[in-house]
């Protein structure tokens, strides 16, 4: 299956593990990842740029669409906020003619037009819905037996449901979960999973963010999890990256919760090294749940 | 249709009062709702189930209560949309984020504080005219999707940063702010979007959309935030860190087509806020060392140019407005 690939800026900036990951693991699903199409796209507001302009961002959306559409390659994007925020903007604008009229003049300039045809879809629901899960299990290997991990979803990969066409899609809501049990491991389920990890204030209301990231940890480890797992980059910097502050505020002993990005996990299950997916390069080491596994790093 | 309930109970006045869930089993008609069977529990198995109801038609807003761990109307909806794949029961418990009364029933009190907060009352501006106050029809129906509040709390009870900081005025009440610095007959705009500026205001959101998600009225409060947020940020406020993290990322996007991690701390907090830098230093001293920084030399994605373009055309949209 051959994809216009959308890496989005978070796997080329802070979350270079993940763009390692997700390299990895296409093959071997066998998906072509073309990332030419997607050469010249901008960035998707991440819902930021939208609270200053919302038709800006749908503008700029509707151009990648456009980009994709002129490919004739379905959209595929691996982080829960690039999927959000485009899937918001496609509603807008595959439902009103004439503002998709008014945003493709807006385009014509660079001689692109979005016709509406695109569904922009992550790697984790394009497993479900286009690739199969049969097929996900016939690349597992090494079946994660014994690893007990917790899914965290991220906000704009749930919400607004109507935005991502649950109806229609019903497996979308428990996608995560579908596909840790695909490769063998064990769901910790935990009321945390669909809430929000607190990236977005972290620079706002640091200590409110910083208790989200507490929490949602802390209780995932009490329900048992050796590790989490996201399909959102954003969830993971603040999931991993701001942990041990996190734990400082709660003046408590270190959580000490690795985070994995979904291809990693993936990998793991398919025998990837995993330095290989820079699994070394978190800041909540990840050494001690791949040596209990006995998958060194 | 068989139905078990599994509600949440708790009773202050018991001698140790702490939750508790209570399973009842029963019969109901296909098409019944979750505060059907409620008050069916109430009146045929338990009577001394405490909850909180009125016009059982989604009007008088005080059935929120959560179902299955989400915020909803028990009188909007329906016990066979709601019953678990699973066979499990249907897990009935009390709004979260306020104070528990007994049971079912929540306490309201800092809800009303929080909109009385916000002063929701017209502040018209100028001599107070002959007839009434007359408003364009365009903006009262663009309003109207706010009016449509019915006070019922479900945003609030599920609101991701008031679980951990009360000291936000949440969803509902900044909805009810925008109801009136949206209306054109509302003088008092910069002042409101000024307190609203404040810690506990619009730039404490963590655009969750559990508001948007759980709100039976279609109010989409956090949309209303987003766009104050604007208006704050159009009105001259912009020395927040919110503000100018906002401002930054555009910047980013437009300067380079995509989003330039390493500079937008910096740029948010401002050059000068060392006490801010030092404060996120330690993350990017780990970052750092582990190999996750970002490529110091942030590329450009190539055809920027038409980016920036449209970043200049929808600009001028705006501005035409
Ligand atoms: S949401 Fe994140 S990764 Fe996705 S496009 Fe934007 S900033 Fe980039
Ligand atoms: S979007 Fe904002 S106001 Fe709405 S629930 Fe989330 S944090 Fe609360
Ligand atoms: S905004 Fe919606 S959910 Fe919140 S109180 Fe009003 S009607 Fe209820
Ligand atoms: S009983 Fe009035 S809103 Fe539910």
């Amino acid at each position: 299956m051959k994809y216009a690939f959308y890496p989005g800026c978070v796997s080329r900036g802070a979350a270079p593990e993940l763009y390692a990951s997700t390299m990895e693991v296409a093959g071997r699903l066998g998906l072509e990842l073309d990332y030419e199409p997607m050469k010249t796209a901008s960035c998707t507001g991440s819902g930021v740029l939208q609270e200053k302009n919302q038709r800006l961002g749908d503008t700029l959306n509707a151009r990648t669409f456009a980009l994709a559409e002129r490919s004739g390659l379905p959209l595929l994007v691996i982080c829960s906020t690039c999927q959000g925020v485009m899937s918001q903007a496609n509603k807008r604008l595959t439902s009103d003619p004439d503002y998709l009229a008014s945003v493709n003049e807006d385009l014509a300039e660079e001689g692109l037009e979005y016709k509406g045809t695109i569904e922009p879809k992550h790697l984790m629901w394009a497993i479900i819905e286009d690739i199969g899960i049969d097929k996900l299990k016939a690349a597992v290997t090494r079946p994660l037996t014994g690893f007990k991990v917790a899914p965290f979803y991220g906000c704009y990969i749930v919400r607004p449901s109507s935005a991502l066409d649950f109806d229609d899609n019903p497996e979308r809501k428990d996608s995560l979960e579908r596909v840790i049990e695909a490769v063998g491991a064990e769901v910790v389920d935990f009321d945390g999973k669909t809430a929000c990890c607190g990236f977005p204030i972290l620079t706002i209301n640091q200590t409110a963010s910083l208790t989200m990231v507490a929490n949602h940890t802390g209780e995932a480890k009490h329900k048992g999890a050796m590790a989490m797992v996201t399909p959102c980059p954003l969830c993971h910097l603040n999931l991993d990256g701001y942990q041990p502050q996190a734990s400082k505020l709660r003046r408590q002993e270190p959580i000490d919760l690795p985070i994995i990005h979904f291809p990693q996990m993936l990998g793991l299950a398919m025998g990837i090294d995993p330095q290989a997916m820079r699994l070394n390069k978190h800041i909540v080491s990840t050494t001690k749940l791949l040596s209990t596994m006995a998958l060194t790093p | 249709m068989e139905v078990t309930l599994s509600v949440s109970r708790y009773d202050p006045d018991s001698e140790r009062p702490e939750t508790y869930y209570q399973e009842y089993g029963f019969d109901i008609d296909e098409n019944a709702t979750v505060l059907d069977g409620l008050i069916k529990v109430r009146e045929e198995i338990d009577g001394s189930l405490a909850l909180r109801c009125s016009c059982r038609s989604a009007i008088c807003g005080s059935c929120a209560m959560r179902v299955n761990g989400q915020a909803m109307l028990a009188c909007n909806t329906r016990l066979a949309d709601v019953q678990p794949s699973n066979g499990g029961p249907v897990v009935v418990e009390p709004a979260g984020n306020m104070g528990l009364v007994k049971d079912l029933v929540v306490e309201f009190d800092l809800f009303w504080d929080k909109i009385r907060a916000v002063k929701p009352w017209l502040q018209p501006e100028g001599p107070e005219p002959e007839a009434e106050y007359l408003a364009p029809s365009e903006d009262m129906l663009h309003l109207s999707g706010v009016m449509s509040c019915i006070m019922c709390g479900a945003c609030v009870s599920d609101c991701t940063v008031l679980e951990v900081d009360d000291n936000f005025l949440g969803p509902a009440a900044l909805a009810k702010a925008y109801r009136f610095v949206a209306d054109p007959r509302d003088g008092a705009d910069n002042e409101r979007l000024g307190e609203l500026n404040e810690y506990g205001g619009v730039w404490d959101c963590t655009r969750c959309m559990q508001c948007v998600e759980v709100c039976p009225k279609d109010v989409a409060p956090m949309d209303r935030i987003m766009a104050m947020r604007d208006q704050a940020m159009e009105a001259g406020y912009t020395n927040t860190y919110g503000a100018r993290h906002a401002m930054a990322f555009a910047d980013s996007i437009e300067h380079s087509g995509t989003l330039d991690e390493l500079r937008l701390p910096i740029k948010t907090f401002g050059i000068f806020n060392i006490k801010e830098m030092i404060k996120l230093a330690p993350v990017g001293i780990k970052a750092q060392l582990a190999g996750k920084r970002p490529p110091i030399f942030h590329k450009k994605t190539p055809g920027v140019e038409n980016v920036r373009r449209l970043f200049e055309k929808t600009e001028k949209v705006e501005n035409d407005k």
